[in-house]
């Protein structure tokens, strides 16, 4: 384990990845104290600044309320980040379940959970989750469902794809001749020596997770304003696009720096843990 | 070949039916009353009841499901709530418009994203493969809807030379315009078309320059490649000659798995530059709460995308004649 860590260091791009993603979190975190003014609220003495450029009294700029834009788009960091990654962690434990139970008992279970894969395979990840959230209504949990179900059949894959090799090996068989319980075989055996594919995919679903939050918030879909979130504010922007674009650039470099600071990490992690690079 | 494709299509079936089950059940995951949510709370109660029995949500859950099936396997899709037309017409009215999009970017996106990918690969560490890298990865984390406005705000608001939105006219009739020698429909219809064209190509190229790179320097590195460097063959030769063609059968996957991906992205596309297809249809049914519409757009998107993977695995056996069909 110290080796990969070691490798992981001297990674470059995963370093950046590291720091970018590391920096985002935190802003997320402090982001009530990093706030300048109230990023909710529209202050109607402030509203005559509407669309005020970026400068020294506002670095970001003001929106068409008059809000300060680095307060929107700093307390935006928490709705992608905690959307982000909610999702991608409920779609993880729920799609390897089924992966792994998939790939440890194979026949017609495995038969079955592949099927439901294959179908939902069909559907691009943003309509399915869009059509999830419009029948379920907007807000903040029903987007979390939406994403992560979306991310089920992936994950699903990816684990019953390690757990069938895992199956077969001796150490199971040694387990199952010496009277191990099916159900500790599976969690104490299997899934610690399946995991590790689950691993690197999760980490690059991160950075399609915030990209499918990010879209689903400039349709409208996400969480409903005044509740700041980035593809919102994108998509709020829009409008002022020829005169205030700078509304529309910040949350859209908000968006790329963090989905590259994600993708960074996951190619990371990938090339890390992939047991091709190991030599 | 025809007893495959037949083969095929008959497995296609048990996908189809099962696709057609989550849309069914996407409506009726509906907290409450789909009739009241498409009204509206203010809606008089013989309204909703009146539509109720037109959706046939009065009957049992099981008798909806069979009703909806049957219909669909006889290509009969409902009616839209909101527009008063049968489904099926919306979307025949609106494919046209998607498939010039999606095939004009896929035409960019594996014109720029293979070539650049392989030039990475062959360059490898190198100034050109850095760049290459680089630019990708923006790409593939650019949403495409911002990418979309940054292309807008520079090429139409900057520069004032394309339009912002909308559509010029279909662009294979105005092909045919040409002939009769005017120019203008094309002109009209190319101009419209190609930010949005560009904007989903550029984001499906950066995809693709990532996997095919990634492709080429597996393929690059077995020993086959060794050898016939080692036989003195050129650099170029070997490289389209023997590393393209032994790419080409995972890329062929990829890219067929990646499809999903693009038809996605056609959805925020078409949003941003009001381009009136499929995509654009579909997220309008859905702010609408027109459900059939909603459902018949969802299935037809997951069909293509179904049926465009059945033309990618015909392609296999033309890129690898060791593929059979038997």
């Amino acid at each position: 384990m110290p080796k990969m860590i070691k490798r992981f260091l001297r990674n470059p791009s995963a370093m950046v990845g590291i720091a970018i993603s590391v920096f985002v979190l935190l802003v997320a975190l402090l982001a009530p104290v990093l706030v300048l003014e109230d990023p909710t609220q529209i202050d109607f003495g402030k509203l005559s600044q509407k669309l005020e450029k970026p400068g020294v009294t506002t670095i970001l700029g003001r929106d068409n309320f008059g809000r300060d834009l680095y307060s929107r788009i700093v307390m935006g960091a928490r709705v992608s980040l905690l959307v982000g990654t909610s999702a991608v962690a409920l779609g993880m434990i729920v799609g390897s379940l089924f992966g792994l139970l998939a790939g440890f008992f194979g026949g017609w279970f495995d038969e079955v959970i592949m099927r439901v894969t294959d179908i939902l395979y069909a559907f691009p990840a943003i309509l399915l989750a869009l059509a999830l959230v419009a029948a379920l209504g907007p807000s903040l949990s029903n987007l979390v469902f939406a994403i992560s179900f979306v991310s089920i059949p992936g994950f699903a894959r990816v684990m019953r794809s390690s757990a069938v090799t895992v199956r077969g090996s001796e150490m199971v068989e040694a387990a199952r001749s010496s009277g191990v319980r099916t159900l500790r075989i599976i969690f104490k055996y299997v899934l610690p020596n399946a995991v590790t594919p689950t691993i690197v995919y999760a980490a690059i679903s991160l950075a399609s997770a915030l990209l499918t939050e990010a879209g689903l918030s400039f349709l409208g879909l996400g969480v409903q304003p005044p509740t700041p979130s980035w593809g919102g504010i994108l998509a709020e922007g829009r409008e002022f696009l020829r005169t205030a674009p700078y509304m529309t650039n910040f949350a859209g470099l908000a968006i790329l720096i963090t989905v590259v600071g994600f993708n960074l990490l996951g190619d990371g992690v990938r090339d890390v843990l992939d047991p091709r690079n190991a030599s | 070949m025809t007893t495959f494709i037949i083969r095929r299509l008959i497995a296609l079936i048990p996908v189809l039916l099962g696709v057609s089950t989550v849309v069914f059940f996407i409506l009726h995951l509906t907290p409450g009353d789909p009739a009241q949510m498409m009204l509206g709370d203010f809606a008089s109660r013989e309204a909703v009841e009146k539509l109720r029995e037109e959706m046939g949500l009065n009957k049992p859950l099981y008798v909806q499901y069979g009703l909806f099936v049957a219909d669909i396997a006889r290509g009969n899709l409902g009616r839209s709530i909101t527009q008063r037309q049968p489904v099926i017409k919306l979307i025949g009215q609106k494919l046209q418009a998607t498939a010039e999009l999606a095939t004009t970017a896929i035409i960019i996106a594996l014109i720029l994203g293979i070539s650049a990918g392989i030039i990475a690969a062959v360059r490898r560490n190198g100034f050109v493969d850095y760049l290459v890298t680089l630019v990708s990865l923006i790409g593939v984390s650019a949403p495409v809807f911002y990418l979309g406005l940054l292309l807008i705000l520079f090429f139409s608001l900057q520069l004032g030379i394309f339009p912002v939105s909308g559509r010029g006219g279909p662009l294979l009739p105005a092909i045919g315009e040409l002939f009769t020698g005017n120019a203008q429909p094309v002109i009209r219809s190319l101009r419209h078309l190609f930010l949005p064209a560009l904007t989903l190509g550029l984001s499906f190229a950066a995809l693709l320059a990532r996997m095919t790179r990634a492709t080429m320097l597996e393929v690059l590195q077995q020993d086959f490649i060794r050898t016939a460097r080692a036989k003195g063959l050129s650099i170029r030769f070997v490289t389209v000659k023997h590393a393209l063609k032994n790419a080409g059968i995972p890329l062929l996957t990829i890219i067929g798995l990646q499809l999903s991906a693009l038809l996605g992205g056609s959805v925020l596309t078409e949003t941003v530059f009001a381009w009136p297809g499929l995509g654009r249809l579909a997220v309008d049914a859905i702010f609408a709460r027109d459900f059939p519409l909603v459902q018949g757009t969802v299935l037809t998107v997951a069909v293509i995308f179904v049926l465009m993977n059945l033309i990618i695995d015909g392609l296999y056996g033309l890129i690898d004649p060791r593929v059979t069909y038997s």
